[in-house]
């Protein structure tokens, strides 16, 4: 096995950069080593300048999302030697407008992300219970799945419709609100309703599923979708037979 | 609100209807008038008894569901496949109107030639 690895960095210094570069380093190659640990070296042996987000290394924290080889991943999760021979070919998340080298603006995602209200939406009636609300296995299983995801952006980077909707909701979100919905604790399907089978909501998804293969969690986004696609219908064939019912 | 644009929906549910429909009935017909029968692997019925059986109202309203749903979900899937595969956002209005007025087209053919056997 060669002992060292040539990575492609695609570097951008808004400072002194008018268009992105690509910058190739060798570095070590090391049996347990990922793209982050490669990433690391450069940047404490290497180039400081480099920039990248990462955090707890171990696929929890969602922050080191890029594109390696082309494909959305976790650079914590990947391994360089299965890019072997090279040379690894590092990108910023595409579908994202670029901060600095590796990384990316997410206040697009963070603006939509309190529209499908991601908490357990309470029942403001009814008084709150003197106890911890109790949950089967059953009604765990669920919304478990979708809960698993860490917000890495992986499925917006994969989403082709995303790249061309600015306005679609997208894949995570919507996860994140089926989470909710699914869960036998929370009451705010109604309120979610308007927000998700909006036209920017589930109906931009034009079902390429790409959101599931990249997701580092196991989450389902495109099910999700699916599933919350039958629900909206079901709601907008209400309205259109049952005009003076609820909405 | 779902009634800003009541029309995705439904265009949806036919789309889902029309590939549920056509993976369950399209192999199964094809399997057997186009290599059963004419191969010989099959006793293939004669004229009179198929010629029966489209008669029966029952089998019309199958086949014309059958071909309306698939035709919807054809357009479908061809107007975002010509959309966004194809970069057309711009003619998206063309784009549509020529998916959907083929479905309709198409449906109106089907129900037609349906009506008409004697």
């Amino acid at each position: 096995m060669p002992d060292t690895i040539a990575v492609d960095v695609t570097r951008y210094r808004p400072d002194r950069d008018d268009r992105p570069t690509t910058q190739r380093y060798e570095i070590p190659l090391r049996k347990e080593w990922t793209v982050l640990d490669g990433l690391n070296y450069v940047k404490d042996r290497v180039d400081g300048t480099l920039s990248y987000r990462w955090s707890c290394r171990m696929g929890i924290c969602g922050s080191c999302g890029m594109t390696i080889d082309g494909d959305p991943k976790l650079a914590c999760e990947t391994f360089l030697t299965d890019h072997r021979p090279g040379p690894v070919r590092v990108e910023p998340l595409h579908n994202f407008p670029v901060i600095r080298d590796l990384v990316v603006e997410l206040t697009d995602f963070m603006a939509k992300l309190p529209r499908a209200k991601p908490w357990l939406v309470t029942d403001s009636d009814k008084p709150p219970p003197d106890a911890e609300y109790r949950q089967t296995p059953a009604e765990m299983d669920e919304y478990k799945q979708y809960s698993m995801c860490i917000n890495c952006m992986l499925c917006y980077a994969a989403c082709p419709v995303y790249g061309l909707e600015r306005d679609f909701l997208g894949p995570a979100l919507i996860a994140l609100a089926q989470r909710y919905n699914l869960d036998s604790r929370d009451h705010g399907a109604d309120e979610r309703l308007e927000v998700v089978s909006a036209p920017e909501g589930v109906w931009d998804c034009t079902f390429v599923g790409e959101c599931s293969r990249a997701c580092p969690k196991g989450v389902d986004p495109a099910g999700a979708i699916q599933r919350y696609k039958v629900t909206a219908a079901k709601e907008t064939l209400r309205s259109l037979l049952l005009p003076w019912g609820r909405r | 609100m779902t009634t800003r644009r009541p029309v995705e929906p439904v265009l949806w549910l036919a789309f889902s209807a029309g590939g549920m429909l056509s993976a369950l009935l399209v192999p199964v017909l094809l399997l057997l008038f186009g290599l059963a029968f004419p191969l010989g692997l099959l006793p293939a019925p004669d004229h009179a008894h198929l010629h029966a059986l489209v008669r029966s109202p029952v089998t019309r309203l199958v086949l014309l569901a059958l071909t309306v749903l698939a035709l919807f979900h054809a357009a479908h899937r061809l107007r975002y496949t010509v959309r966004d595969g194809l970069q057309l956002k711009r003619l998206e209005r063309l784009v549509d109107a020529l998916c959907y007025g083929g479905a309709v087209a198409g449906s109106a053919l089907a129900a037609y030639l349906l009506a008409t056997i004697s």
